[in-house]
């Protein structure tokens, strides 16, 4: 199957957040459904998303999905990789949520 | 005034076709089935109202093959009451010519061919009924004049015994026979002892034994495994933000994943949130495999069954204090009985649909498919006749927005009606859409009015994954639009929501996020299953429940 990529660049306004320089978190790889890459990367505060589907045709909602993520959670100078496996809008803002839960909870340690 | 006046046509009608089918009689009321067709083309006369027993679950599959042999020149023109079209033979009967009007409640697995055959002028339909409207029907103006029913075993007298699987025979047949119909049931199995007398063999007329047993569809099991964690949370968001909320002991829940989902985290999550015996005590339900670990956890007090569930005969038979069993300890269904408690008994319905309309409405009609209503709008909907009080009830009622508007200073209840909706479904299909396809449907099978399963007005709740819309709580249609906009996701209905709105519509309790709830989205996954498969399901059983074999993946 022919997978699409898309390339979203994110500005949030204010003070952003990002993680440590050399941390970097692969999240929630057993749900079948998708797979999350979050690192720090300098970007002038603002956020890069690279996403691989096989989807077509919802650019404009996945970028609705990641802006409304980045902006709630004041995030900059990060780099997000997501391979997707068929989610719905949902998943993928439900399993956004859940990866940077479980990177604050990595960073803690 | 004239004295000869007939005041009994039906009854000699009904007398001269008993006698007439006197040579295909062998002992008592039995014939055999090599007879079947004869015996159809000697008591069917054209015109008659035929009501061919299909159920949700039980069709009387064999007397429904027979019908489309009978000769076409000897029965036409009939009229086919029935509550469900579930078989090819169901709308074979149509395409042969030897049906042409029909009146009916849900056809699932045919839809797509029924809309076709509307189309092209091979069906005249009636109407489109939910069940217990054409259970009425039946006692009024659509009477039928021969029932081709369906039971488990008889005797050579005619006392059937319709058991686990009543479902609509006993309904079909009080109609039919009291109003001079005639009778012929197919039968499994015929027997010298009954288990259980469930219909009187003085109401049944011809008795078959069919080649095969009838078939019966396992419409209720749902495998623990194909449930999804957004299920998983929407089923979190409505335990802790309605169940629990209104405290609801008496409820409905339709078929379906997230109702599953739902059962499965009763003693888990309900445990958690110290819920047991303040919600779910009371259902009118089918016999739901993914029940099983709250009943087994105490859950569970009551159930009344529309119909079986293949594979819970044993569970249920020994499970007395929770089923409604015989004296032969095995399961009473009878669906009419459910749908009228459902409508007056139950204080919630819960259910998911296809498509919700900016202003409620919602459907499972596609343009291609006349799928019917079935017994959903009877348990969704606010019965206006109700009468008597709960605690849910009466919370509902006192949050209606615009109860002041219609009855004053008067309080009333309202039945919770939940709606459990996924923003977007497989391949992308919203589940939130500007215009339903109910009314492309209405235009191109011709038909009064969109068929709409639950109305807006009836629904009080609707949840997705974005958070609860309390739309009863709403004083205006503008607010309740709102309201559905903020919990619509990512769909066309939902991008129109506006930051500002949804924030007061928050801070009023109309709209509840996650966050609101207290639910920690992380949690939700498939670990909160009490059962994460089918074979849990029988562990929890203690091995009682049987699953049909499809099921069966270990």
């Amino acid at each position: 199957m022919a997978l699409h990529e898309m390339n979203f660049k994110i500005k949030a306004e204010g003070k952003t957040e990002s993680f440590p320089k050399e941390w970097s978190h692969t999240g929630v790889v057993g749900s079948g459904d998708m797979e999350i890459l979050m690192k720090h990367k300098e970007l002038g505060g603002a956020a890069e998303v690279k996403i691989v589907t096989p989807v077509t045709g919802f650019d404009e909602i996945w970028e609705k999905v990641l802006e409304k993520f980045i902006f709630e959670n004041k995030l900059g100078n990060v780099l997000l990789e997501i391979n997707d496996n068929n989610s719905t809008p949902f998943i993928v803002a439900m399993r956004l949520k859940q990866a940077l839960i479980e990177a604050k909870e990595g960073m803690k340690q | 005034m004239e004295n000869n006046k007939v005041w009994n046509s039906l009854k000699r009608d009904r007398m001269s076709r008993i006698r007439a089918a006197i040579p295909y009689v062998k002992m008592g009321k039995e014939v055999a089935a090599e007879d079947t067709v004869s015996l159809l083309e000697t008591v069917i006369k054209p015109h008659d109202k035929v009501n061919i027993e299909g159920d949700n679950q039980k069709q009387a599959d064999f007397l429904s093959e027979c019908l489309c042999q009978v000769s076409k020149e000897r029965v036409h023109d009939l009229h086919i009451v029935q509550s469900s079209i579930a078989l090819s033979s169901h709308l074979d009967v149509f395409e042969k010519g030897i049906a042409t009007k029909l009146d009916y409640s849900f056809s699932g697995p045919q839809a797509g061919r029924m809309a076709n055959m509307i189309r092209e002028g091979k069906i005249e339909l009636g109407a489109i009924h939910t069940y217990l409207e054409l259970y009425g029907r039946y006692f009024i103006d659509l009477t039928p004049r021969v029932a081709l029913i369906a039971a488990e075993k008889a005797d050579i007298n005619g006392n059937l015994y319709t058991g686990f699987n009543t479902e609509d025979t006993p309904v079909i047949v009080e109609a039919a026979k009291f109003k001079q119909g005639i009778i012929i049931v197919q039968v499994n199995e015929i027997v010298d002892q009954l288990p259980r007398v469930d219909i009187p063999g003085d109401w049944v007329d011809f008795v078959i034994q069919a080649p095969r047993p009838f078939y019966v569809e396992p419409l209720f099991t749902r495998d623990p495994s194909l449930i999804t964690d957004a299920q998983v949370l929407r089923a979190m968001m409505a335990i802790k933000g309605i169940y629990a909320e209104y405290g609801v002991q008496r409820l409905n829940h339709g078929v379906g994943f997230d109702t599953a989902a739902i059962e499965l985290l009763l003693p888990t999550y309900g445990e958690e949130l110290g819920l047991k015996g303040k919600i779910c005590s009371y259902f009118g339900l089918n016999p739901h495999p993914t029940l099983i670990p709250a009943i087994e956890s105490g859950w569970v007090k009551n159930i009344h069954c529309f119909g079986g569930e293949n594979g819970m005969e044993n569970y249920i038979k020994e499970r007395s204090d929770v089923f409604f069993l015989g004296p032969d300890d095995s399961l009473r269904s009878n669906r009419a009985f459910t749908q009228v408690a459902g409508h007056y008994a139950l204080d919630m319905f819960v259910g998911g649909t296809l498509q919700i309309d900016p202003y409620g409405n919602s459907s499972t009609a596609t343009e291609s498919r006349v799928a019917g209503f079935g017994g959903a709008p009877n348990m969704g909907c606010d019965p206006h006749g109700r009468r008597h009080a709960s605690g849910a009830w009466l919370k509902c009622g006192s949050e209606n927005g615009i109860q002041s508007q219609l009855t004053g200073d008067l309080p009333r209840g309202k039945k919770l009606v939940v709606q459990l909706q996924e923003t977007f479904r497989e391949k992308m299909a919203p589940g939130f859409v500007e215009k339903l396809d109910a009314w492309k449907l209405a235009e191109s099978a011709d038909m009064e009015l969109p068929p709409v399963m639950i109305y807006g007005d009836d629904v009080t709740h609707i949840v997705t994954e974005e958070g609860i819309a309390y739309i009863h709580k709403c004083a205006s249609m503008e607010e309740r639009m709102a309201a559905i906009r903020a919990v619509a996701g990512y769909t066309k209905v939902g991008l129109k929501e506006k930051p500002e709105e949804t924030k007061e519509l928050r801070r009023k309790g109309i709209v509840k996020t996650p966050e609101d709830l207290g639910i920690d989205i992380s949690r939700a996954n498939r670990s909160m299953l009490a059962a994460k498969n089918v074979r849990d399901l029988v562990k929890w059983s203690g091995g009682l429940y049987n699953p049909p074999a499809r099921f069966r993946n270990w």
